[in-house]
């Protein structure tokens, strides 16, 4: 029953440029990048409860290393331009994790906000490398001999990359670290003393996170094709969290589908941007008010229902996501 | 050469910010022994015992394991150098697994001797392996508070900090949770044990101390303290007059 519904919907996205128009299909690709970021920054507030108001700066910081790579050594290999940018932003993650270990809630909002700022700034001012507010063009994505120049080409590799991204996200919860994680997330003095070392696995969340954020950024930067600051603003960040909040904090699936909804919703309201905010903070709320935990545990709660036996079950398997 | 105490605890003082929790304790746990922690509530007890495991630093004072001091050690390397700590109020994580609660009490271990461990685990509380799929928080309290014991001892301490395992349990099942204690402390584990059932833990245990605003107002052999007149007002519900019931000691 799961293995068919899995095929189906692996079916349905595979087939998705032949069904679609060719703007769906770019769409589609953002929809994937967006759901990693919300993975990455589920993983730091979902799993951490280190809230991120800066992950826009971390997607940028991922974007232009990829398409400073892809542009000065041409012909790479799109897979290496995306390590670098894997790398270098968590790198850059793990440089900011060290002193925010001391912060909490609002003061951590603040320290990460600033960080989002900073990264633009950055990127105005290095414009020998990043040319500024004139903006970068991205070559076009290069696999071995094939060029990735069309919409559909960039969904594949997109997509291809986001399956390796939720199933290693899915996974972490199974291995040592990502159980220390969740472990910090449910009790840190019991994590603590099962010798969890805090500082380190925050530390460590920020660096993860980051890293999930570099490679949704190097992807961006080849599915959009041109890369200004402006396109990082503090929004963006803010963005990222209604995502996850939407979609169910420290939930795989739920990162996803808080990104589909939000940016498909973005893109529909593209024509009324002046109202986009009073949009998105209605449904913000509304989703905290009428479906705390998002549509991860909505959906857990209908499939108890439907099921028709009680929330949790003795024997149930629900554990770690 | 005679061999140094599992636990030797100098003259330690910790705060709160500017509220003093514990003041110039010192106590010992020998090589196989049960010690008892005695006091009432906010008397110090569980500062003391974090302390020890070090999620709390100490103002002054020194915390000697094996003759080794691990004062100024992280919590982690305490864990790792054989300290279990359960935490009062049957602290699993309860979105976890029995299993997966386990394999956290294990963070420390080696990979390879995991298994081993766990099967340990699940011999001494053949009930955690029925429930091993099923999450901590549907567990009875008795069996949460078995895990919490099975979680720390997973990674096989030789010292053994107890912060009230019979909190909240019917009779029955403390009655239960003692006898577990005996057990793994004849496999050779030192315990210190925090209680409010002063009476069960004095007759577990071989010696005890009785903090008071955090400071040790009373030290002894389980026997000294059973006799002791202000302990028995106290803590035992013996020969208790009003002054004893409102101000613990009065020392």
């Amino acid at each position: 029953m799961r293995l068919l519904a899995l095929a189906i919907g692996a079916a349905g996205l595979l087939l998705w440029p032949w069904a679609a128009p060719r703007y769906f299909v770019f769409l589609a690709s953002l929809i994937v990048v967006n759901a990693i970021v919300a993975i990455g920054l589920n993983l730091l507030s979902g799993y951490t409860n280190q809230l991120s108001f800066g992950h826009a700066g971390f997607l940028a910081v991922g974007a232009y290393t990829a398409a400073i790579v892809a542009t000065r050594s041409p012909g790479v290999p799109v897979v290496v331009a995306l390590l670098a940018a894997a790398l270098v932003t968590a790198a850059v993650g793990l440089l900011l994790g060290v002193p925010c270990l001391r912060l909490e809630g609002l003061y951590l909002a603040m320290a990460t906000l600033a960080f989002g700022f900073v990264v633009v700034e950055a990127i105005l001012n290095l414009d020998g490398l990043t040319r500024g507010n004139d903006g970068l063009r991205v070559p076009a994505a290069r696999l071995g001999p094939w060029v990735l120049a069309t919409d559909t080409a960039r969904y594949y590799l997109v997509l291809a990359v986001g399956a390796v991204m939720v199933w290693a996200a899915g996974n972490l919860a199974r291995t040592r670290t990502g159980r220390a994680l969740l472990a910090l997330r449910e009790s840190e003095v019991a994590a603590q003393a099962s010798g969890i070392h805090v500082a380190r696995y925050k530390t460590l969340a920020f660096a993860i996170s980051a890293l999930y954020t570099g490679v949704a950024g190097g992807l961006f930067a080849f599915v959009v094709g041109f890369l200004s600051p402006d396109a990082f603003d503090v929004f963006l960040s803010v963005d990222f969290v209604a995502m996850i909040i939407l979609g169910g904090l420290g939930s795989v699936p739920g990162s996803v589908a808080g990104a589909a909804v939000l940016t498909v919703l973005n893109d529909s309201l593209a024509g009324f941007q002046n109202y986009r905010p009073l949009i998105f903070g209605a449904i913000l709320i509304a989703s905290m008010l009428f479906m705390p935990g998002g549509i991860a545990s909505a959906v857990r709660r209908l499939r108890t229902r439907w099921a028709g036996h009680p929330p949790m079950a003795p024997g149930s398997r629900r554990g770690l996501e | 050469m005679r061999m140094p105490a599992t636990l030797a605890v100098e003259d330690l003082a910790v705060s709160y910010g500017k509220r003093r929790a514990v003041e110039g304790v010192s106590l010992t746990v020998g090589r196989g022994e049960i010690v008892a922690l005695l006091g009432a509530n906010g008397s110090g007890k569980s500062t003391t015992l974090r302390t020890i495991s070090g999620l709390v630093r100490p103002a002054q004072g020194r915390v000697l394991y094996e003759g080794r001091d691990i004062t100024r050690e992280p919590a982690d390397r305490i864990v790792a150098a054989g300290v279990g700590h359960v935490p009062e109020g049957r602290d699993v994580f309860v979105e976890f697994t029995v299993l997966e609660n386990l394999l956290v009490g294990g963070h420390t271990v080696p990979r390879r001797d995991l298994a081993a461990r766990l099967e340990d685990a699940f011999e001494l509380f053949p009930v955690l392996r029925e429930r091993r799929r099923q999450l901590a928080g549907t567990l009875s309290g008795g069996e949460q508070q078995m895990l919490a014991i099975a979680r720390a001892l997973v990674a096989r301490p030789r010292l053994l900090l107890l912060d009230e395992p019979s909190l909240g349990l019917a009779p029955m099942l403390s009655r239960e949770i003692f006898r577990t204690i005996q057990r793994i402390n004849a496999t050779g584990v030192a315990v210190l044990l925090v209680e409010q059932n002063a009476r069960r833990a004095l007759r577990l245990a071989s010696r005890g101390y009785v903090l008071e605003t955090g400071r040790v107002v009373v030290a002894g052999t389980s026997q000294e303290l059973g006799e002791d007149p202000r302990v028995r007002a106290a803590y035992l519900g013996l020969a208790a007059h009003a002054g004893a019931r409102r101000g613990g000691l009065g020392v």
